[in-house]
């Protein structure tokens, strides 16, 4: 990368050559305040920890520029969440397990190049290739021959592409899975199933440096760490073109920085309302405050390999616990009612048809103190008389709440020592334990819904052994109630299952469910029409400028 | 003088393997950072071990220690997580921070000495008094009390500065940074260079500059000045070092993208690369500015010779 130093004199030349060719707005947005940018506008970001692939990336802030400059098979309507087509002229299957997939036709990358089977298959077999260390490789789990570009118990790789996949004409490609997953189609609006152009294999370092993509947007310059700048693409062929001419994401290290930046006019959003300024941001910005549901809940987790909290009868002690806390006081006084009560293991944004209900916890999530005494007594008390919630006080304002639910268990049992925190010092470290089953007591749980569907409420986090089990725990009733779910044709009768699964982790209290969380956003005076999906991400291709 | 700077740099050598050492030991105490790359979900096992390799966290960690040195040593400082090499995240942080230090000391020189000199010639004086009060102040408030004072102040308040610094982030910009930066060591550096002037302004070679006529401005530059800022200088020699690592606070505030928000990120994403990486050359500078303080002495005062 270029010396910080260096891009001063740079940049002149730059615009003014964009300026030639197409008179399209340059230059640095709110930060250089001139006037003839006009329809650019800018917003906060954070710096992606890992390097920006579709098929890498598992985090909010890399994800925000991969919906922009990417398009997949499917789209999530950005207010009800629902699967679209995209790119998908139609997806076709008979069996629930092997489907046929035509790309539309029209579509290129911004460098020009067609969009066809391939490039959704070559990107795809690169995700799901062991050797190039690809974060969200599981994605393509479900589809055959995975378990030889995959191998998971540290065997050698034995194929670099998915036998399941295949090109079978220009734009057609078909896609063999290895179980029956009937709402597979639905899943495929996920950023790691995104198309790749031939200049993302072809010279892979210029792309990670400057990404290419199919999207309503394409990337002007990026300055890894501080900067990175995104025009609307003229050209681009789908439907929902973008109402601005572009957004500059600037990484701020913290979004109280952001806020005040927002106060004083000189960046048009912020995503992340800092919890310090939660009491006054009403007053600071009045309507120009988004408070929305995203797919996002907490819970606590608790370890079933630790023989204390394994064993039966434990569910009641469980459910004792899930009603000595007061979720209510808790989200109003800690979150400022950017939390709301959970009800149930999934999310207000999956909608009635989705799978969500109000109440499927029922009274176990209601704060009674009464019940929650009796509860944990007949459940032979907590062990050891204590219980230790465990959580990473880096990030987020975890102490806060964690001492709060405490206080709440607390007072409950009238014991002052019934329910302590206990702080690990960072994220990593956290994981570390989780993932080497050193959990002793309950654990602070965290899940962002990666498509909105049931299915990835509960298969990741419940199903025997899945990938983000971390308690581990295990219920064969459970497992088939999935199973059955995932190989119904029908939606809504797979839905229908799904909801018989959830009833199953109520009746054992699998994890207390504590709150949804919401997307929180502020935008300046220039900006309307601006909203957050269910992603918790700006729509920005709607945003208008002005 | 050669051989005395000679000595001093062979000095380094263990104090800087030394401080490597401890560092790398200290990052990796804190557990296997792989399991934090995947967000809130298990990294599955494959990649996970693709990536300890590809990082050489699968190998012993003096292992790990003793190929990092062998890489330094052939200017490679490793790979942060994001993929981007630790020189690049250095050659665009150093310099910003580097400037945000030159503003900083340059507010410590400029006020801090002269507030010094004329509340050390005034003692007793309503000026002495009001200079000690608020260095005083100064003092005892934190870093990021001072520092979101002025930016909700002068940035959102009255709109003088913007509240944060751009990514090219130039000396103007830096400007009020620097001073939150510097407020703290400045007010050292006043009560220092204060005491250091009263001390010597009562000594015999100042009087008998006056007593030889010498005009008054002369006798306070030349003699009593050179003599009192010997203290000063090895503070401001020590600041260097200080403000450079300890820009973290200010940093943040303004969101500036220098050493303090690569080495914060590098702690919590748990990058012994960038932290080791940073902190090393943190610890050269510290030392460089310590032997180039040793030598000013000689500068300022002829009767310190180094053999």
């Amino acid at each position: 990368m270029r010396g910080a130093t260096h891009a001063r004199p740079v940049r002149p030349v730059v615009c003014a050559m964009a300026l030639a060719l197409a008179a399209t707005a340059c230059g640095g947005g709110g930060s250089d305040g001139g006037g003839d940018t006009g329809a650019v506008l800018s917003s906060s970001w954070g710096d992606p920890p890992n390097p920006l692939e579709p098929a890498n990336t598992n985090e909010v802030q890399g994800g925000k520029v991969l919906s922009m400059i990417f398009r997949g098979l499917k789209q999530y309507d950005p207010k009800t969440g629902e699967a679209e087509d995209m790119l998908a002229e139609k997806i076709e299957t008979t069996d629930s397990t092997t489907y046929t997939i035509t790309v539309e036709d029209g579509w290129t990358f911004s460098n020009g190049e067609k969009v066809t089977a391939r490039s959704f298959v070559d990107a795809w077999n690169y995700g799901a290739s062991l050797k190039n260390n690809q974060r969200n490789a599981y994605f393509f789990e479900y589809i055959d021959g995975y378990d030889k570009t995959h191998p998971a118990d540290g065997g050698k790789q034995t194929a670099d592409t998915l036998s399941g996949l295949r090109v079978t004409g220009d734009r057609t490609f078909t896609v063999k899975l290895k179980q029956k997953f009937s709402s597979f189609p639905d899943t495929l609006g996920y950023n790691a199933y995104a198309p790749l152009p031939r200049a993302f294999f072809d010279d892979h370092d210029a792309w990670l440096k400057k990404p290419v993509g199919n999207g309503p947007y394409r990337v002007e310059s990026y300055t890894k760490g501080s900067q990175l700048s995104l025009r609307t693409w003229g050209a681009y062929p789908g439907e929902d073109k973008a109402r601005n001419g572009g957004v500059d994401l600037k990484v701020y290290t913290d979004s109280n920085t952001a806020y005040t930046d927002l106060m004083a006019g000189n960046l048009d959003l912020v995503d992340d309302v800092p919890a310090a300024q939660l009491k006054n941001v009403r007053s600071d910005l009045g309507d120009r405050y988004i408070n929305a549901p995203a797919g996002i809940i907490q819970t606590l987790a608790f370890p079933y390999y630790d023989q204390s909290w394994g064993k039966t009868g434990m569910e009641k002690v469980r459910q004792g616990l899930s009603r000595a806390i007061n979720r209510v006081q808790i989200t109003r006084t800690i979150f400022q009612n950017t939390r709301t009560p959970a009800v149930d293991w999934t999310s207000p944004v999956l909608g009635e048809e989705g799978g969500y209900r109000a109440g499927p916890c029922g009274d176990a999530c209601v704060y009674d103190a009464a019940a929650a005494k009796k509860l944990i007594k007949e459940g032979g008390g907590l062990p050891g008389g204590q219980v230790k919630i465990t959580y990473n006080a880096d990030t987020g304002s975890h102490r806060e709440w964690v001492d709060a639910v405490c206080n709440s268990i607390n007072n409950a049992l009238d014991d002052d020592n019934a329910c302590v925190g206990n702080p690990i010092g960072t994220f990593a470290d956290y994981r570390n334990r989780i993932t080497d089953r050193k959990m002793t007591g309950p654990f602070r749980a965290g899940w962002q819904m990666d498509y909105p569907l049931i299915q990835n409420f509960l298969q990741p986090l419940y199903y025997t052994d899945a990938s983000s089990n971390d308690g581990k725990w295990s219920s064969p009733e459970f497992d088939k109630l999935v199973d059955q779910a995932n190989a119904e044709n029908d939606a809504a009768r797979a839905v229908e299952k799904f909801r018989q699964a959830e009833e199953v982790l109520r009746d054992q209290m699998a994890a207390i469910p504590l709150w949804y969380q919401n997307g929180s956003a502020g935008y300046s005076p220039r900006l309307s029409n601006v909203a957050l999906n269910p992603f918790s991400v700006p729509v920005y291709d709607q945003i208008k400028v002005g | 003088m050669g051989r005395y700077v000679a000595r001093r740099l062979l000095q380094m050598a263990p104090v800087f393997v030394g401080a490597t050492l401890l560092i790398f030991l200290m990052v990796n105490v804190m557990g296997d950072p792989v399991a934090g790359l995947c967000g809130e979900r298990r990294c599955d096992p494959a990649t996970a071990a693709r990536l300890k390799q590809e990082f050489g966290l699968d190998q012993p960690v003096w292992r790990q220690y003793l190929t990092y040195m062998a890489n330094v040593f052939t200017g490679d400082f490793g790979t942060a997580f994001n993929g981007q090499a630790v020189t690049e995240l250095m050659a665009t942080s150093f310099p910003v921070t580097f400037r945000l230090t030159i503003v900083a000391i340059l507010f410590e020189i400029a006020v801090g000495v002269t507030l010094g000199v004329v509340t050390g010639l005034r003692r007793g004086r309503p000026v002495d008094t009001g200079a000690l009060l608020v260095t005083l102040v100064v003092i005892s408030v934190p870093t990021f009390v001072t520092g979101l004072l002025l930016q909700l102040l002068l940035g959102v308040e009255w709109g003088w500065i913007k509240p944060s610094v751009s990514p090219e982030a130039g000396f103007g910009e830096l400007l009020v940074p620097g001073l939150v930066l510097a407020s703290v060591s400045l007010a050292y550096v006043t009560r220092l260079t204060r005491t250091s002037i009263a001390e010597n302004a009562r000594a015999d070679y100042v009087r008998t500059a006056v007593a030889k006529g010498l005009p008054r401005h002369r006798v306070i530059v030349r003699h009593l000045l050179r003599n009192s800022l010997i203290p000063v200088v090895t503070f401001i020699g020590a600041d260097v070092g200080f403000l450079m690592g300890g820009a973290i606070v200010t940093e943040r505030i303004f969101n500036i993208h220098g050493v303090g928000y690569q080495l914060y990120q590098g702690i919590l994403r748990q990058s012994t690369q960038t932290v080791v990486g940073f902190v090393t050359v943190l610890v050269l500078v510290f030392l460089v500015a310590n032997l180039l303080v040793d030598l000013l002495y000689a500068v300022l005062d002829p009767r310190i010779r180094y053999v």
